[in-house]
């Protein structure tokens, strides 16, 4: 299994190239740039500053001096934030982020894959097409739409939660931000975990074990929920992808101090290094969950043999 | 619902407070005040920075050879006093003695050493062209002289500095209380580099240190024992929030857990002049929200279809039932109230009546060579926000009224700029607030040697020639009258389309004393307090 995780590292490595320059390129399309100001500079100053931070060099030298960068381990300043380092705003916002994006998928799997269990018992009955309902709308409302909604009701018309804000991080700042990041994920693992429970209800395991006289708590729990979380284990993956992009909406609207929220800032400033950093940043995120789900799908379904 | 969340703000308050107290060790209460500065700062480096919001910070940390009073008017700063040569050329400064906050005496030195450091082209300083004035500075800064000694800056003795100037500048003493010309401590900077903006590392010689900077967070500075003038400054600690959102900064200010808020949302001025008039203050600030037309491309190259734009416009119904927020109409570039100028130069047809200049600018266009047959069309460009938007919108219906038809585009703030800088655009939305106190910082503007900040492309030699005459003038008054006659031609050219004079806009708690308004918009927090 080690030399399958290996493997798949080093398998990732030209996927991150491409992620890595094709994020260099689009965002140098982008009219404007780091020091575009709503003031304008006198042309000397402007010089000066492009030559201190070698924008005037040719594009592909900018981009192999960045790649050199990388293999240092070296994310660059960041043009905005001239105190800071990239690496340095990453490691302050991501303690905010994780703690959002960690929370929201621990909800998102545990009332994702109840509701889904409690619809697929209920097959047909008022409570699954309650849940059914329920998931389509959170799977067609997009969270920037949902989390204004929420901040509206909540904080504004009943004014039991703050608006946004983040203050040290405490239970009342998170529980919006977490919600409205954790219903399309909800959304989709009921859904998912329905449709896997209902066909392993139909499995002649299941029947075996209910004609052994079983009671129905353990051939649910027992026989039936763990071929019911394959599916939902293998969206895990895409869920944190999408947990990851839903933040940079979600630390936006509430105002998180995140990681999500200094990739807005930093595509609006032109904070080049900035935006390539979290992007990495995520790539690398990304492609490590992916691998530990895979891993977790082989322990948890035997027929999967990584090697 | 509105008292119950007043209530449990004032308890956050009571409890932030104790937490406060039991931090600080005896309960002698600190006096905190909690500013909404509406942006993060880019930096603590006084070499660095660009913004309002940072020129709040890094000024409450450093001063100036001369500083701002309380109502905004220049004094003395770090130096006590300065002799000016005859012909306007020489400044000599006796420093005041007095100590960086961790006890090092501030030198003239550390004078020579800071302008030398800002004006190095290598340091990249954005704002290093205030500065160009002073001989030799903007050889130096351009790269073109590489020799810092070759920079009319030198440490006669410890306490006297000469500057020797280019052209004799009026506003060169209203300049030295700018950033750029603050002293940074030359010993911490040669020992710690870069990291000596660190906060806990970083020490001024001002009233405050900053001893915290949590990242989208909040800055905190402490009274700095040190100052000079210590024994008068009344406040302890000062938390510099960055919340740039104005409705939930005027919520926070509702709910007392903000002093201070350095903006408000404009659209609830209503609420706010029925609720809260007496901490709204709204007063004149220096800057111009205008219209630069694109004088390079026909057919807005005609004098007659600028002008005939320009006069349609009907300022009092912007500023009056569009903005509310006391903004006044424009009729000249300078603002009024800007210093060393008197009254600014001003349009011939202001006294005008609305429906004659509606006539006058319908003629204007029809002799260019449009009217119902051929209608006029521009696009109107501006940056994405509710107000430039709600402006663009007013003043394409008054356009209307002459058979124009107006095309709006709006763009993100980076991209709108870029345009502008390339010249790619026919009317666009633009502001350009005050660096320091002189109309020549607005006509500069103007001049054809001003290239990509000179939106419009507007270029006429003898405005020019008025500018470069002003420059070599000494003599204030007479300065004034040239520099007028340059606004004048630039007006009658309708070189650009001036649409309203800024105010600035703060919420101002009851409990903070010592808060002066002021055309430059700066309040120092050492002439601030708090009442109990």
């Amino acid at each position: 299994m080690l030399g399958y995780a290996l493997r798949r590292l080093l398998g990732s490595l030209p996927t991150l190239l491409a992620i890595v320059t094709l994020a260099f390129f689009m965002m140098r399309l982008a009219p404007g740039g780091p020091f575009t100001l709503d003031r304008s500079l006198p042309p000397a100053i402007e010089k000066n500053l492009l030559a201190a931070y070698r924008l005037d060099q040719p594009l592909w030298r900018q981009y192999l001096d960045y790649l050199a960068g990388l293999l240092r381990g070296d994310l660059g300043p960041s043009f905005k934030y001239q105190d800071f380092t990239v690496a340095e705003l990453i490691a302050t916002g991501f303690p905010a982020s994780l703690k959002v994006g960690g929370l929201a998928l621990l909800v998102a799997v545990f009332v994702g894959v109840g509701l889904g269990t409690l619809a697929a018992l209920r097959r047909n009955g008022r409570l699954d097409h309650a849940v059914m309902a329920l998931a389509m709308v959170g799977i067609a409302v997009p969270n920037f739409v949902m989390a204004p909604i929420l901040a509206l009701l909540f904080g504004v018309h009943l004014a039991w939660l703050p608006v946004g804000g983040w203050g040290d991080g405490g239970l009342r700042n998170l529980v919006l931000p977490v919600t409205a990041l954790a219903l399309p994920q909800i959304a989709y693992i009921a859904r998912l975990t329905r449709g896997a429970m209902i066909e392993e209800l139909h499995r002649d395991h299941v029947r075996t074990a209910r004609a052994k006289g079983l009671g129905e708590r353990i051939v649910v729990v027992r026989h039936t929920l763990r071929g019911g979380l394959l599916p939902v284990v293998s969206y895990l993956g895409p869920a944190t992808a999408g947990l990851v992009t839903g933040s940079v909406v979600i630390e936006t609207i509430f105002a998180i101090p995140g990681i999500g929220r200094y990739f807005v800032q930093g595509a609006l400033n032109r904070d080049y290094t900035l935006v390539m950093g979290v992007v990495i940043f995520y790539a690398v995120l990304i492609i490590l969950l992916n691998l530990l789900v895979d891993l977790l799908y082989c322990v948890l379904d035997p027929k999967v043999k990584h090697d | 619902m509105a008292w119950s969340r007043l209530g449990r703000g004032l308890g956050g308050i009571a409890l932030a407070a104790g937490l406060l107290l039991g931090a600080g060790g005896p309960a002698t209460a600190e006096r905190v005040l909690r500013i909404a500065n509406m942006g993060e700062p880019q930096s603590l480096d006084p070499h660095k920075v660009a913004g309002t919001w940072e020129n709040r910070i890094v000024g409450d940390m450093f001063v100036g050879l001369a500083t701002e009073a309380a109502d905004g008017s220049t004094i003395p700063g770090a130096a006590e006093f300065w002799t000016v040569s005859d012909d306007g050329l020489t400044y000599t400064f006796g420093l005041r003695e007095h100590r960086w906050a961790d006890g090092t005496p501030v030198t003239a030195e550390d004078f020579v050493y800071a302008l030398r450091r800002i004006l190095d082209p290598k340091r990249a300083a954005k704002y290093a062209f205030i500065l160009y004035p002073i001989a030799g500075a903007k050889a130096f800064n351009k790269g073109e002289q590489s020799d810092p000694a070759k920079l009319a800056v030198r440490a006669i003795d410890l306490r006297t500095l000469e500057i020797r100037l280019e052209n004799p500048t009026p506003f060169f003493i209203d300049q030295l209380t700018h950033y750029t010309a603050f002293p940074v401590p030359r010993h911490l900077v040669e020992a710690k580099g870069e990291d000596w903006v660190k906060p806990g590392t970083i020490v001024g010689n001002g009233p405050y240190t900053v001893v915290e900077w949590v990242p989208n967070g909040r800055i905190t500075a402490v009274k700095n024992p040190l100052f000079w003038d210590a024994a008068n400054v009344a406040i302890d600690k000062v938390v510099y929030y960055p919340d740039e959102e104005r409705a939930a900064v005027l919520k926070r200010f509702r709910a007392g857990e903000i002093d201070l808020a350095t903006d408000f949302p404009s659209d609830q001025i209503d609420w706010l002049k029925a609720n809260l008039a007496g901490e709204t203050r709204i007063s004149p600030y220096l800057g111009v929200y205008y219209y630069p037309v694109n004088n390079a491309r026909p057919p807005f190259s005609d004098r007659r279809v600028r002008e005939a734009l320009s006069m349609a416009i009907d300022r009092e119904a912007i500023t009056d039932k569009v903005l509310k927020t006391g903004e006044v109409p424009a009729y000249s570039f300078v603002p009024p109230g800007t210093g060393n100028y008197g009254q600014p130069a001003e349009v011939a047809w202001k006294a005008l009546p609305m429906k004659e200049r509606l006539e006058k600018a319908k003629a204007l266009l029809a002799e260019a060579g449009f009217g119902p047959a051929k209608p006029l069309k521009v696009t109107l460009k501006y940056n994405t926000s509710e107000n430039h938007k709600k402006v663009a919108i007013a003043v394409a219906a008054m356009w209307k009224q002459l058979g124009v038809e107006t095309e709006l585009l709006n763009s993100e703030v980076k991209v709108h700029y870029n345009q502008l800088e390339e010249n790619d655009f026919d009317v666009a939305r633009a502001g350009w607030i005050a660096d320091y106190d002189d109309p020549e910082n607005f006509l500069s503007l103007l001049a054809t040697t001003t290239g990509k900040q000179n939106y419009g492309r507007y270029s006429n030699p003898e405005f020019d020639r008025l500018l470069d005459q002003a420059a070599r003038t000494a003599d204030l008054a007479k300065r004034a009258d040239v520099l007028r006659r340059a606004e004048a031609i630039a007006l009658a050219d309708a070189a650009t389309i001036p649409i309203y004079h800024y105010v600035s806009k703060n919420l101002v708690s009851r409990k903070v004393r010592g808060w002066v308004p002021n055309t430059k918009d700066i309040h120092r927090t050492r002439w601030l307090s708090l009442a109990d």
